[in-house]
């Protein structure tokens, strides 16, 4: 059969010319995420807190520090949550609007959680890169620094910190950051050390490509599997860790406040009959960490097929 | 005679082995992967390294592309010496002498296209030139070793063995060098797909006037593509000289035994002909035997074997034997 003279010249370009678009090991790996149900269902809430706190705050019928004097010390019997009031979630025992407290809490938290991760996976993944490629003496020293920062109790230095130079936020977040890359620079320097031995590493050596484009290149993309993996669970730890800075009372400080310091409020006016006060925070700090936690382990079962 | 291109002279390497349990201030043990060898290569040739495992060929590669670096004697490239170039020869060397690796999805880095692999060294050394200039060059050379250019943006995975070693081959041929190392690049592969890399090197060698050192444990596959074949044991050289004559008429012990160990696909002959085997394994490189280091495994060894390493004597023109007993066998003469 003679094919028609287009589709003839079709079929050459198809031969000859057209590039064929490969599928890289991240499109595989995101086929096999979207394939994992309770992954998607875990990015989906994801997804539905992180609006809730970057736009909730534009149905707030309230200002979060707007003190409503007629409902202080009356939320008990006055202050339940309700649609016609507008205190959606109710009203705590100053007389604060709740709903709007619980969406600037929710963005602390996540906010709190994203800077830890953020922090290290750049200064922990290329720390680790570094000190497991140059190997020897280097890495030595680099390693034992970690080990060393590992051993001090951080919460302890974190509170002192706190005491000494004042609670704000930005304490809290260079307190967090110091703490959480340690982790990830000994996975990556472990990841690092299986991979400089690889051939692609010599060819590239061999070639004469220096040794930060060899890092960053050839070491840190092979790498980015586990750090991503690792850094989605780290998220929830930074929230808990948070979270139990501000249930001290030590974090974040009024007007701001965090699901940690709220949820603190809360357990405090539990004999009030005030539930609410510690039911909304509990519930946006769980349905995130467990959504957290089912992408971590959907991301994990994507990157890394092996260990299925 | 042209100056050689690659010139090794009295080269060793050694690695410091640590023991176990050891104290800090313990010495380290070492390791004689590469001893006191010497071997000169021409442009245009190619020299065949044949071992059993252990015997220091990668490592004698690894020296040569300046990897590793050698603990005693001269790697001389064209006329300067490896230990003391200054960077920007270093530059050159690096850029000039290439390397093809054993396993050819291990050598290709699983994150980057195909055509962000070949074309790494271009702009490693070129880093000026026009993106659309690599894409062609990268186009260029994916055709002349057997891939077509479309394939550009696939992946390593996405590519069959000897697929990939065509890839290794082109990244190592896109700068055009003058030096292809290729540290068995066909032993991963089936036999069949092993004649057809073979077979392009010996193409791309001849097109671009490579000289290569091409090493491998199989000597049949060394024998089609060398012009000279260097036998190793234990990091020693054992017998030099021209492919041919060397697989022919053997006249060192180890070399006998290895060519007795390559089957003859005959089964009269194959069982009719004299094998001596080898008995025993290599022996360990951290404390190397005393004298000839293969007297442990020789069929001829004598009590003065043991006393001094027998140096390289001249049997024919072209070809050194380090054996004071050698004769040529005969009957292996088949294989």
């Amino acid at each position: 059969m003679k094919l028609a003279q287009p589709d003839a010249k079709m079929l050459q370009e198809v031969g000859d010319l057209a590039e064929v678009r490969g599928r890289s090991l991240w499109a595989d790996a995101r086929a096999r995420f979207f394939r994992n149900k309770a992954a998607l269902a875990g990015l989906a809430v994801l997804i539905g807190v992180c609006l809730f706190a970057a736009f909730g705050g534009l149905i707030a019928q309230y200002e979060r520090d707007f003190v409503d004097f007629s409902l202080m010390g009356a939320n008990a019997y006055q202050g339940s949550p309700s649609i016609a009031t507008g205190h959606y979630f109710g009203v705590d025992i100053d007389g604060r609007d709740l709903y709007a407290r619980t969406v600037q809490g929710t963005r602390i938290s996540l906010l709190v959680g994203i800077v830890g991760a953020l922090v290290a996976v750049v200064v922990g993944t290329l720390y680790g890169a570094t000190a497991g490629y140059i190997g020897g003496r280097v890495d030595n020293i680099m390693m034992r620094t970690v080990d060393v920062l590992m051993s001090i109790p951080f919460m302890f230095v974190l509170i002192l910190m706190l005491v000494i130079f004042g609670r704000s936020i930005l304490m809290l977040f260079i307190g967090i950051g110091l703490i959480s890359w340690l982790d990830m620079a000994r996975i990556a320097r472990g990841q690092t050390l299986t991979l400089k031995n690889k051939e692609f590493v010599e060819a590239a050596v061999a070639t004469g490509v220096t040794p930060l484009t060899i890092i960053l290149r050839h070491v840190v993309p092979n790498l980015l599997g586990i750090v991503i993996v690792y850094a989605t669970l780290l998220v929830p730890q930074m929230i808990i860790f948070e979270s139990f800075i501000s249930y001290l009372g030590l974090g974040v400080q009024e007007p701001n406040t965090s699901l940690g310091a709220l949820m603190s409020l809360g357990t405090k006016q539990m004999n009030n009959g005030t539930l609410w006060m510690l039911f909304y925070p509990l519930f946006f700090f769980l349905i995130t960490l467990f959504a957290f936690f089912f992408v971590g382990d959907g991301l994990r079962d994507a990157l890394d097929p092996k260990d299925r | 005679m042209a100056d050689p291109i690659l010139s090794i002279r009295d080269v060793s390497v050694t690695f410091d082995v640590r023991p176990q349990g050891a104290w800090p201030w313990t010495p380290s043990l070492k390791l004689h992967a590469v001893s006191k060898l010497s071997v000169d290569l021409m442009p245009g040739e190619t020299l065949g390294l044949v071992g059993e495992s252990g015997s220091g060929k990668s490592t004698l590669a690894r020296a040569v592309i300046g990897t590793i670096p050698q603990s005693g004697g001269q790697i001389l490239y064209e006329g300067r010496d490896l230990a003391q170039m200054t960077p920007q020869e270093t530059r050159r060397h690096r850029r000039d002498v290439q390397m093809v690796f054993q396993d050819p999805l291990a050598a290709l880095n699983p994150r980057m296209t195909v055509g962000d692999i070949i074309a790494e060294p271009l702009i490693t050394h070129e880093p000026r030139t026009p993106r659309q200039e690599v894409k062609s060059r990268v186009a260029e050379i994916m055709d002349k070793v057997g891939l077509l250019p479309n394939l550009i943006n696939r992946y390593p995975h996405e590519f069959s063995g000897g697929q990939c070693q065509r890839i290794g081959i082109a990244r190592a041929l896109i700068l055009k060098p003058k030096l292809l190392v290729c540290d068995e690049p066909v032993s991963a592969l089936d036999v069949s797909v092993q004649a057809q890399v073979v077979n392009l090197l010996r193409e791309l060698q001849a097109e671009m006037g490579l000289s290569m050192i091409f090493i491998a444990h199989d000597l049949s596959v060394v024998k089609h593509i060398s012009d000279r074949i260097m036998v190793m044991y234990l990091g020693c050289p054992m017998e030099v000289g021209p492919a041919r004559a060397v697989t022919a008429t053997p006249r060192h012990p180890y070399t006998q035994a290895l060519i007795a160990s390559v089957p003859i696909p005959d089964p009269v002959r194959e069982a009719a002909r004299y094998r001596p085997v080898l008995e025993g394994d290599l022996p360990s490189p951290l404390s190397p035997p005393s004298g000839c280091v293969f007297r442990t495994r020789c069929p001829k060894a004598q009590p003065s074997c043991a006393q001094a390493r027998p140096a390289m004597e001249a049997a024919d023109p072209d070809r050194l034997v380090a054996c004071p007993f050698q004769e040529v066998e005969e009957v292996l003469a088949e294989a």
